[in-house]
């Protein structure tokens, strides 16, 4: 499809990122990144290596000590609309139904009511949520609560979507279903995705391009470029030569960073 | 439990009932001897008035409490500058024996409503406050971040994401200091001694009607017991919230 | 767009400037202000003229001071103190006792509770009052007082950390066969510990007001007389000055008691 092809566009980059906390412990360490434009990036590596960290800032949630992160060229100063995130832990309103939590990004922004639920309603359904914009986050399974965080992010229409181990929270079934609902999302939806995970093959999966962080402090460690044809059956693609070599390869080159 | 907790109670009735008529102590007059003061109870006037009054002193007092503690408790949750100025003295108080505090009232404020007003106030905000602030203080990071996300003003996130997220911990304060708040009417007006339920207390114990005292007692009692109960379901229909947070 | 969020809020350390206790020097520093502006306050209110009976702080801190000196607090804290410990003693002791068992028997739990919860809820105080009739001006009468007052708190505290002990820990107990007294010393108990405690702290709260209660309710000795006294005389700041002692030492017993706990269950990091 048009939409996934090879365009070597960059929409974001960061330039020399560091994050210290409390002036002893590195989180981040000297990290420059490119990430093109309409193409899932997906950010590896250990447990507690700052890969939410670097997430966070470029979100623009965490001001980095040193660097910055350029959108199309532009330095960002905070969290901004070209940018949204989707949450590990959803960061639903519990008190909100799922079209009002779907429509909050648009509350904020003041867009009138009618066409907030308009919207709301338009990214419920492409998310598969259709029938249960009235229930209450507690109504629902985790997958279904994902879905609702993501339709939130979709409401405000910005090119990037950040997503901060979006499927963690849910069990492996649930996951499966929601990497491929993803990827068929991505076929109409023109986004550029930033995916922070810890799974391998989720990232294999998923990105056109794997970036692997090394553990204490983060740092990029390599960047490998899955050769995964995506634009055919989706059940297929796990079936492909080169996913299961990517997967060990990539695992052969995180051990050492694990623990 | 494999009995019921009523059982219990009519056992205890039982005892209190057998020592009552052994007549141990005249203090403690046979529990049945006690229903025929209920209906005496109701027919006094001064029994009404003193209802109507602990009534509307107790409403003010912890309507007060709860208007001025929940701001408070905001306050003292998002500024850390707040919180370390006032904590000092809310946990003080919170704890405090407010009762020495209430001779202090009464020239004050006059052997009235007023200090009776104070004396629920000065037990019943300190729990408000501290429960509003744990609960804003405990709101989520993930929703804050969210809020900062889709461009949420500080107001904003305070209003809709900080508030509304605290609301299981603000009723749980506002449960406490109904609790608090009963217990205060009833010292405060028996510390007087003069007016409201404290005056007739006084009154039944000095001319040794103790069937009206105790039935008093059982009264409020049952009036407290009431009014906990009806915060505590208020407190669970939301508690679904507070689970899934 | 609208979000113009200034990256200080977005720091590390602070969501909202939601900050938790900072550095020691700055803590003090806040103390210190916070002291003196409820000082100042006071002083400010006492000399305007809200009523004759509301004297300003420094009058009332000049008379703590001569209360000290002239030995009006010892001879008061004298008569007070000794049936406030054995109050304390019975209500700490006793209602542990009660709780654990209520806790970890099934009939004491059937037995108990109701009344433990009605003592909770039930106007106690206008039991005090009567405590004259049944033990004089005595002080058995203030020390029953304390213990109406402090013990229930302290047990169903107790009883409620007892039950809430986690049932997998319960299992995991049961499965390496360990005995009952075994389960309750290393898995029963120190999960109860921190709702005995808050118990504990709210019982010795509710026995300071026991206390000052029946001094002022019904036996006329110590701290309640010393505070009705000075009111009848309208000697308003020894009045206040002898209220702040009292506060003042219910706000260093608990924060001794919490000093106690800190030592004898270190606070894990987390």
């Amino acid at each position: 499809m048009k939409k996934r092809s090879r365009s070597t566009e960059v929409i974001l980059s960061t330039d020399s990122i560091n994050v210290v906390y409390q002036e002893s412990l590195i989180a981040l360490q000297n990290v420059s990144l490119d990430i093109p434009a309409a193409k899932l990036t997906a950010i590896l590596g250990p447990s507690g290596c700052g890969k939410t960290t670097l997430l966070k800032v470029i979100a623009g949630l965490i001001k980095p000590t040193s660097g910055s992160v350029k959108v199309r060229g532009k330095e960002i100063e905070g969290p901004g609309p070209d940018r949204a995130l989707v949450f590990q832990d959803f960061a639903l309103l519990p008190w909100a139904t799922v079209l009002q939590n779907v429509g909050f990004g648009l509350r904020a922004r003041g867009v009138p009511k009618k066409e907030r639920d308009e919207t709301s309603l338009h990214y419920i359904k492409e998310v598969g949520l259709l029938g249960f914009e009235d229930k209450y986050p507690h109504q629902l399974s985790g997958g279904m609560r994902q879905r609702t965080g993501l339709a939130r992010a979709l409401t405000i229409n910005s090119d990037i979507l950040l997503m901060d181990e979006p499927f963690s929270a849910v069990d492996e079934q649930m996951r499966r279903k929601l990497q491929e609902d993803l990827l068929n999302l991505l076929k109409v939806e023109n986004k550029t995705v930033i995916f922070v995970t810890h799974s391998i093959e989720e990232a294999v999966y998923l990105a056109d391009q794997v970036i692997i962080l090394s553990g204490r402090p983060g740092s990029v460690a390599e960047i490998v470029y899955p050769k995964i044809d995506r634009t055919g059956e989706i059940d297929l693609i796990r079936r492909q030569p080169g996913y299961i070599d990517l997967v060990d390869e990539i695992w052969s080159s995180l051990k050492k960073y694990v623990e | 439990m494999q009995k019921s907790p009523f059982w219990s109670l009519i056992f205890w009735a039982g005892v209190w009932e057998f020592v009552g008529q052994m007549q141990w102590m005249t203090l403690l007059p046979p529990l049945s001897g006690i229903w025929f003061a209920f209906a005496e109870l109701f027919q006094q006037s001064a029994f009404w008035d003193a209802f109507i009054m602990t009534a509307r002193t107790f409403g003010i007092g912890l309507s007060l409490s709860i208007v001025v503690g929940i701001p408070i408790g905001i306050l003292m949750g998002i500024s850390s500058r707040a919180d370390k100025i006032l904590s000092v003295w809310v946990n003080l108080f919170l704890s405090a024996p407010i009762t020495a505090v209430i001779p202090a009232l009464m020239p004050i404020l006059g052997i009235a409503d007023a200090t009776v007003i104070a004396t629920v106030i000065l037990f019943s905000i300190w729990v408000v406050i501290i429960d509003t602030q744990a609960g804003v203080t405990h709101v989520k990071d993930s929703l804050v971040e969210m809020g900062k996300i889709f461009g949420c003003s500080r107001s904003k996130i305070i209003f809709w994401i900080v508030i509304p997220s605290a609301m299981p911990e603000i009723i749980t304060g506002i449960r406490l200091s109904v609790v608090r708040a009963v217990k205060g009417v009833i010292v405060g007006q028996i510390v007087i001694a003069l007016i409201g339920f404290g005056g007739l207390f006084s009154t039944y114990l000095s001319y040794f009607l103790m069937e009206r005292f105790w039935a008093l007692i059982i009264v409020v009692f049952i009036m407290s017991f009431t009014i906990i109960g009806l915060v505590e379901m208020l407190e669970r229909r939301i508690a679904f919230y507070a689970k899934s947070r | 767009m609208e979000n113009q969020i200034k990256y200080s809020q977005t720091n590390e350390d602070s969501k909202l400037n939601i900050t938790k206790v900072g550095p020691k020097t700055s803590l003090l520093f806040f103390r210190i202000i916070s002291f003196f502006l409820v000082f100042l306050i006071w002083e400010l209110a006492g000399r305007s003229d809200i009523s004759i009976a509301f004297p300003p702080f420094s009058k009332v801190f000049l008379a703590f001071i001569e209360m000290i000196l002239s030995g009006e607090f010892v001879e008061a804290y004298a008569d007070s103190l000794p049936p406030l410990l054995i109050g304390l003693l019975i209500t700490v002791v006793g209602g542990v006792i009660i709780g654990v068992s209520v806790g970890l028997v099934r009939s004491a739990e059937w037995f108990i509770m109701p009344l433990l919860i009605i003592f909770q809820t039930a106007p106690v105080s206008a039991l005090i009052p009567m405590l004259t009739y049944i033990y004089g001006i005595s002080d058995t009468s203030k020390i029953v007082a304390i213990v109406i007052l402090g013990m229930p708190l302290v047990a169903l505290n107790s009883y409620k950390g007892i039950q809430s002990t986690n049932p997998s820990l319960l299992e995991m107990s049961a499965s390496f066969l360990a005995s009952r007294t075994n389960t309750i010393i290393f898995v029963i108990l120190p999960s109860a510990q921190k709702m005995i405690f808050a118990g504990l702290r709210l019982g010795i709260s509710g026995a300071f007001i026991g206390i000052v209660l029946a001094e002022l309710l019904i036996t006329p000795t110590g701290i309640g007389d010393l505070i009705t006294y000075n009111r009848f005389i309208a000697r308003y700041d020894k009045m206040f000055a002898t209220i702040v002692s009292i506060l003042a030492i219910a706000g260093l017993t608990l924060s001794l008691m919490r000093v106690f706990e800190d030592w004898l269950f270190p606070k894990e990091k987390n």
